[in-house]
């Protein structure tokens, strides 16, 4: 059972990766980024080329395929996100939504629906003792490496001038802006950042889970349960809620295993029965 | 202190339009507001004074129509670019940052006046070196007791406070207030008057104003817009007599009922 809540945290590493970066843009821009799961997939698939086709190995793709994604989000804002924020939300709605059936579709064209192997880095093959059970080493770097980026994305935002500018502007652009604060400036990196996040837990993904087009669609799902029963917007919401919906949904695996999959949404309906703005959202931030 | 000539204006606005899908929220007005006075802005409820403040702010990009201030061309800057050129503005709701404490909100205001690069791991630390000019700006609002409370808490008097406290942390040549007495008891209305009083000093101030008394203590000169038109204006004491002020208020009094 323990070694259950184990897997659990780590499911439970990739939905807090997945919905900070959902929350930070949601904050920041007011557009529930429907693309999210698709940036997700472009990162398991951006290591699987990588090495498939340049030889370069896991450790390259960790750091460049994030930072390759985050480029691409951003030009993504400044091209075309940037011009539907003025409008009615339904147009952000609608352009995430294409652009994650087009890129899953891209991809899909190029690569079929079937999955694609992507090797454990050797140095993590093995499995680690924790004192109670053994466990494979590549699963405690997938936690910690999600650790450890949630805590440092929550430094950012609360001990850092920007962290403060963009938790400003999140709560009330205008006044940031009457300010004299250019807060347009921090839009497009935001959006890059939380499209980086996404691109991490993908090349996190890809030695543990089937690379191929649907990954992201599949647990995207999931992970928009995730922000809303954190609280949509809520940083500290959506990382506690992450991990907290991997435990859940890993011991009703383990006890109620024909429930496993709408447990999720069992919980968001009662989180939201009883706090209507999510366990850490404020009823302002719920628009 | 009426100067013998009148000085020019620093804040000019010519022939300013906004529409709103086919609806002339601000239809042609011109605004001269003198160096150093204290201009209010009346007019029923839905004049246009608001969105003549977004249009003086950059918040709404004129349909036509320019403004300048002190000299230069801001029509269809930023808000923060205007800003930046000496304008501050308050909101006609109540506008603040509810987790943060009013000294965190005066260090940030404080702060967008400075360069803060691309260097976002600069550590907020740096925000503190703007502590002690914090503290003077709650003091001059009275709010120095409060400095550390979370705005969320604050009492609305107080909040209303705080507001004149940020835009005065930009140290403004302009400061646009939007209806900053509004919902005020005698008490927090007497004390607004007293420190818009005492924070004119060296600018000028625009305000929105549905008091009269605050108008009538406050004011050199009044605009008096309606249906997104200027009605009136001049001196106080002459406006207040106007057949056509009286008339329009007398109407939306009505129209009230
Ligand atoms: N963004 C907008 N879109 C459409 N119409 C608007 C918008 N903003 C204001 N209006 C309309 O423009 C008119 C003027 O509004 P404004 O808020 O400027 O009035 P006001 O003089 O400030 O009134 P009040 O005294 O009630 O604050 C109103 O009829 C309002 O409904
Ligand atoms: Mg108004």
């Amino acid at each position: 059972m323990l070694q259950q809540a184990f897997n659990g945290l780590v499911g439970g590493a990739f939905y807090a990766l997945l919905a900070l970066g959902l929350s930070v843009i949601f904050g920041m821009l007011r557009v529930v980024n429907f693309a999210h799961g698709s940036f997700y997939m472009l990162g398991a698939f951006g290591a699987y080329v990588l090495l498939d086709s340049l030889g370069l190995n896991f450790w390259v793709a960790l750091v460049t395929v994030p930072l390759l994604l985050g480029a691409a989000g951003m030009l993504v804002e400044r091209v075309f996100v940037r011009r539907l924020t003025r409008l009615d939300p339904l147009y952000g709605f609608l352009f995430t939504f294409g652009l994650a059936l087009i890129l899953q579709d891209a991809v899909k064209h190029r690569y079929g629906v079937q999955s694609q192997p992507y090797p454990r880095p050797s140095a993590l093959s093995g499995s680690l003792d924790l004192g109670l059970f053994d466990y494979p080493a590549y699963q405690v770097f997938v936690l910690a490496v999600s650790l450890l980026t949630c805590a440092a994305t929550w430094l950012i935002l609360t001990r850092t001038r920007v962290g403060t500018i963009v938790r400003a502007a999140t709560e009330r652009p205008e006044l940031t802006r009457a300010l004299g604060i250019d807060v347009g400036r921090w839009v497009a990196p935001v959006f890059g950042f939380g499209v980086a996040l996404a691109g991490l837990a993908g090349v996190l993904a890809a030695p543990m889970r089937a690379v191929n087009p649907l990954m992201g669609a599949d647990l995207i799902i999931t992970v928009f349960a995730v922000v809303v029963i954190g609280g949509l917007g809520s940083i500290f919401g959506s990382v506690t809620a992450g991990f907290a919906i991997g435990l859940i949904t890993a011991l009703g695996d383990l006890y109620v295993p024909a429930l496993s999959q709408t447990l999720v949404f069992v919980v968001m309906a009662a989180v939201l029965l009883w706090r209507p703005a999510g366990l850490f959202g404020r009823e302002e931030a719920a628009l | 202190m009426g100067a013998p000539a009148t000085p020019p204006p620093v804040l000019t606005a010519r022939s300013l339009v906004k529409d709103f899908r086919g609806f002339r929220a601000v239809d042609g007005v011109d605004l001269d507001v003198a160096d150093g006075a204290v201009h209010a802005l009346v007019g029923p409820n839905g004049a246009g004074k608001t969105t003549l403040f977004h249009l003086l702010t950059g918040f709404h990009r004129p349909t036509a129509g320019r403004i300048h201030v002190g000299g230069r061309d801001l029509t269809g800057k930023s808000p923060e670019q205007v800003a930046r050129h000496g304008v501050a503005r308050s909101f006609q709701t109540t506008s603040l940052f509810p987790q943060m404490t009013p000294r965190e909100h005066l260090e940030l205001a404080l702060q967008a006046g400075t360069t803060l690069g691309w260097r976002f791991w600069r550590s907020d630390r740096a925000l503190r070196r703007f502590t002690g000019r914090a503290l003077d700006l709650l003091d001059q609002v009275g709010l120095a007791a409060h400095a550390d409370e979370p705005a969320g808490a604050l009492a609305y008097g107080r909040k209303r406070a705080l507001e004149l406290a940020l835009a005065l942390a930009l140290d403004p040549r302009v400061l646009l207030l939007d209806e900053p007495t509004a919902g005020m008891g005698t008490e927090d209305l007497t004390r607004t008057i007293e420190l818009i009083q005492r924070i004119r000093a060296g600018r000028t101030v625009v305000m929105v104003e549905h008091n009269m008394s605050v108008v009538a203590a406050l004011a050199d000169r009044v605009t008096v817009l309606q249906a997104g038109q200027v009605l009136v204006e001049g001196p106080y004491a002459e406006v207040r007599r106007d057949p056509r002020v009286i008339s329009a208020y007398l109407g939306d009094a009505h129209a009230a009922h």
